[in-house]
């Protein structure tokens, strides 16, 4: 057996990827991020920059790819980790409390996971498949300025809005634990710079997910 | 103090078992808890009962024996102690206590408190330890310098005295707490380095084929964990398995 595979067949080595897939989105996700902020204050900004993403190849064929790997393999390692790890208890305590020693964010992931999940589902026949059809199936002709209204449209209804409001909120629960989490798997704690990360994660894990909270809200009330 | 104890009892490892109820009265603030265990048993062998199998050896905190998850908790309330530190002070009069085996997979009950935990001993004997040959010829041991700061998180690691309480308590079922603390004891000194790599690639593939569960870094190994091992030895179980992976 290669090494390769001997490393991610192992626990520590599963632990790894996990912790890799998860930093990856991180990255992903501030950039997201960055690119909608841009909505609420420039029309023109979001439009150029949406339109350079949905054009570029590099970014469509190469990247795009790549990040639909990540998310799917963590949602899937995500799943198999659990699966084990419920079978590494057999018989369950009949009094545990986990709060004594642990938060409930970490405790919970799989269900912060699972909310996030459907949410994908959601967002994904929202925007992801709406553009699919639009550039390749129905192939219409590329419209720089389209994308602004596009994403206006969405935030009309307020049981979306209310969806992606709640989803945002387990996000930053998933990420309170996920991020100094996926550090600590790779390896990185030192008494010296682990208290850092820990602030780092924090204020990633409550600035991003309400940071999108609040570009759907700012649409959603300009809507009304 | 009067209390109903609510014990697991399990004939043997074949069979299912159950938590049975039982009262004990005028039990002293300041007996210990494996005291109050013992007069339990005491009693039930006046009934003519069978009594309690526990794991006891030292009663004072060192041999890692005692293994009660008491009300929810590894080793019951209290920071930082083994079940034959806690004492009864800790609760309070007419409460109830339910007390369980340490329950994992790799960890399966023998008779009802007692569980087999040479899952351990055989991660032990996996790697950890160091080959010399300390037949007369032991070097002065102030001959190779250590830094104190490694000297002094070895020392934290060697006190790991292989309770299973980072087992119990985890959510996973996960035992990297343990052979974390065993690999840095000996991965931080110049006598461990030299099998350094093996040590971590032998000790982590027999504690995944015992069939313990993966740590997520929910931190609650530490702690419940009697010694106040630190998860920072986990993340550097991680280092010397990843760098030992591409040796
Ligand atoms: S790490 Fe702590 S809880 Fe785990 S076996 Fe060692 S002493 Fe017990
Ligand atoms: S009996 Fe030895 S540590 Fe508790």
């Amino acid at each position: 057996m290669g090494w390769t595979k001997q490393f991610f067949n192992s626990s520590i080595g599963k632990k790894f990827a996990m912790a890799l897939s998860a930093l990856f989105l991180l990255i992903f996700l501030l950039q997201h991020f960055a690119i909608n902020v841009t909505s609420v204050f420039s029309e023109a900004t979001f439009n150029g920059i949406s339109h350079f993403m949905g054009t570029n190849p590099l970014i469509q064929f190469v990247i795009q790819p790549i990040l639909l790997f990540g998310i799917v393999f963590h949602f899937v390692m995500g799943f198999v980790l659990e699966f084990k790890n419920k079978n590494s208890r057999e018989v369950n305590y009949a009094m545990n409390k986990g709060s004594a020693n642990s938060s409930w964010m970490s405790r919970n992931m799989i269900y912060s996971g699972l909310v996030i999940l459907l949410f994908m589902g959601v967002h994904f026949y929202d925007f992801w498949i709406p553009e699919l059809t639009f550039k390749y199936v129905e192939i219409n002709p590329s419209d720089p300025n389209r994308y602004h209204h596009e994403l206006l449209e969405k935030f009309h209804d307020p049981i979306r809005v209310g969806i992606y409001c709640l989803a945002f909120i387990l996000l930053a629960l998933h990420l309170l634990h996920g991020f100094q989490s996926s550090f600590q798997s790779m390896g990185v704690n030192h008494r010296k710079y682990t208290p850092t990360i820990r602030k780092l994660g924090n204020a990633y894990a409550i600035l991003i997910p309400f940071g999108f909270i609040f570009i759907a809200l700012f649409h959603y009330i300009n809507s009304l | 103090m009067n209390l109903t104890l609510k014990v697991w009892r399990q004939k043997n490892s074949q069979e299912k078992g159950q938590l049975e109820t039982y009262q004990v009265k005028n039990i002293s603030t300041d007996s210990s808890f494996l005291e109050m265990m013992d007069i339990l048993n005491e009693q039930l062998v006046n009934e003519g009962k069978e009594p309690v199998a526990f794991d006891h050896d030292c009663r004072e905190g060192i041999c890692g024996m005692c293994s009660l998850f008491i009300n929810g908790e590894a080793h019951g309330p209290g920071e930082e102690i083994t079940t034959c530190q806690l004492h009864m002070r800790e609760f309070k009069d007419g409460e109830t206590i339910h007390i369980e085996p340490w329950r994992a997979k790799a960890f399966p009950v023998i008779k009802d408190l007692v569980v087999d935990r040479g899952a351990f001993d055989r991660i032990m004997s996996a790697g950890g330890f160091i080959s010399v040959n300390t037949s007369g010829n032991t070097q002065d041991a102030n001959a190779i310098p250590v830094p104190k700061e490694d000297a002094d998180m070895a020392m934290d690691a060697a006190t790991c005295i292989g309770c299973g309480a980072c087992v119990a308590t985890c959510k996973n079922a996960s035992a990297m707490l343990f052979v974390s603390a065993k690999v840095s004891q000996f991965a931080l000194l110049p006598q461990g380095k030299v099998e350094a790599a093996e040590r971590a690639q032998n000790m982590v593939s027999q504690m995944d084929e015992e069939g313990f569960g993966n740590c997520t870094n929910t931190g609650a190994c530490e702690v419940e964990c009697p010694k106040g091992i630190s998860i920072e030895n986990i993340a550097r179980m991680n280092r010397e398995y990843l760098s030992s992976s591409f040796k």
